[in-house]
């Protein structure tokens, strides 16, 4: 056997081990801590919440559809009576540098699926805030998102599963809204 | 020649089999519905379902879930968490006795039922906290 055929045993050897490693990454069970509140539980919440004063839960329910249809979101569900409503949009997931790595992979005859598309999710869902005596204000309401994304190689492969914790993505969110319950409160 | 015939059918055979809906894995948990349910749901006491789902929903945006439907006339909520892994959840409640909610869950790992009853405590006391309540074992 010579140096270079030993050499491809072992990669091979090792590609074996590694999709050893991927299956059985695939059959594990539920992480431990997937249903307990992380330490930036607290942090997070901040992030994706608002107070907002002086609107309805309905007014701004709708303020926020609109902002939703702003950005281009298709809403997927709403329950009003819950203050949920849940929306998403389709986008391409094309990359710069992914595309780059990929060509010079492929000059050197290796394929490399890029990113293709991607698919974001929101959910949006207000709540009336407790007076002082814990009952419902009718004009104070508290919003939150969450937003998470999904991302598809060329192969139709999912490759990105993940919840967008950016506070930029939501600090956007929120100026845009409140830009938007100005224009709603003011019938304009 | 014959031997390939054989073959090829055996083949044919075991994908027919591989992808056939059996009854075990569309109809199938493994552990009986009692055993599932004295982990999967609790009592609180409180009448108001409006608020007992405004309470999953808040619980489940705290574990970093994303709503996908809510539906207060049928009273469930199914969300999604993505980190990595997705996890399922879908939350019902419905009124137990005149002065109660009964609450129940079920969550799917990937492509797996979670049959673990820790995961479910944990979604429980993570409950309890935003309901201010106790969530009471049901028999």
């Amino acid at each position: 056997m010579t140096t270079s055929s030993l050499r491809c045993v072992g990669i091979g050897g090792r590609l074996i081990g590694l999709i050893a490693v991927a299956a059985l990454v695939g059959c594990a069970s539920i992480p431990k801590d997937a249903l307990v509140p992380t330490p930036d539980s607290l942090e997070r919440r901040q992030l994706q919440s608002r107070r907002l004063d002086g609107i309805s839960e309905a007014n701004l329910l709708a303020a926020s559809a609109g902002v939703l249809q702003d950005l281009g979101f298709n809403i997927d569900e709403s329950e009003t009576r819950l203050g949920v409503i849940v929306a998403s949009k389709d986008r391409s997931a094309w990359n710069a540098a992914q595309i780059t790595a990929a060509v010079a992979l492929a000059l050197f005859g290796a394929y490399y699926p890029v990113d293709k598309t991607q698919k974001i999710r929101v959910s949006l869902v207000t709540r009336p805030a407790l007076a002082a005596d814990g009952t419902p204000r009718p004009d104070s309401q508290i919003l939150r998102i969450t937003i998470q994304r999904l991302v598809w190689n060329m192969e139709n492969q999912l490759t990105r599963i993940d919840s967008i914790e950016e506070p930029a993505v939501y600090q956007e969110f929120f100026d845009r809204l409140s830009k938007s319950i100005f224009l709603e409160l003011q019938e304009i | 020649m014959h031997s390939y015939r054989t073959v090829a059918a055996l083949l044919c055979a075991a994908m027919l089999i591989g992808c056939a809906p059996s009854t075990a894995v569309i109809m199938g948990a493994e552990q009986s519905a009692v055993q599932l349910r004295s982990y999967q749901q609790r009592a609180f006491d409180t009448a108001d379902k409006t608020q007992t789902l405004r309470s999953v929903i808040s619980t489940l945006q705290d574990l970093s879930f994303v709503v996908d439907k809510a539906d207060l006339d049928l009273g469930t909520v199914s969300a999604t968490k993505l980190s990595g892994y997705q996890l399922r959840m879908t939350v019902t409640a419905r009124p137990r006795g005149t002065n109660q909610m009964l609450v129940r869950a079920n969550a799917q790992y990937m492509d797996k039922a979670v049959e673990d009853p820790k995961p479910y405590q944990d979604f429980f006391t993570a409950l309890e906290k935003s309901m201010f309540l106790t969530a009471h074992q049901v028999d």
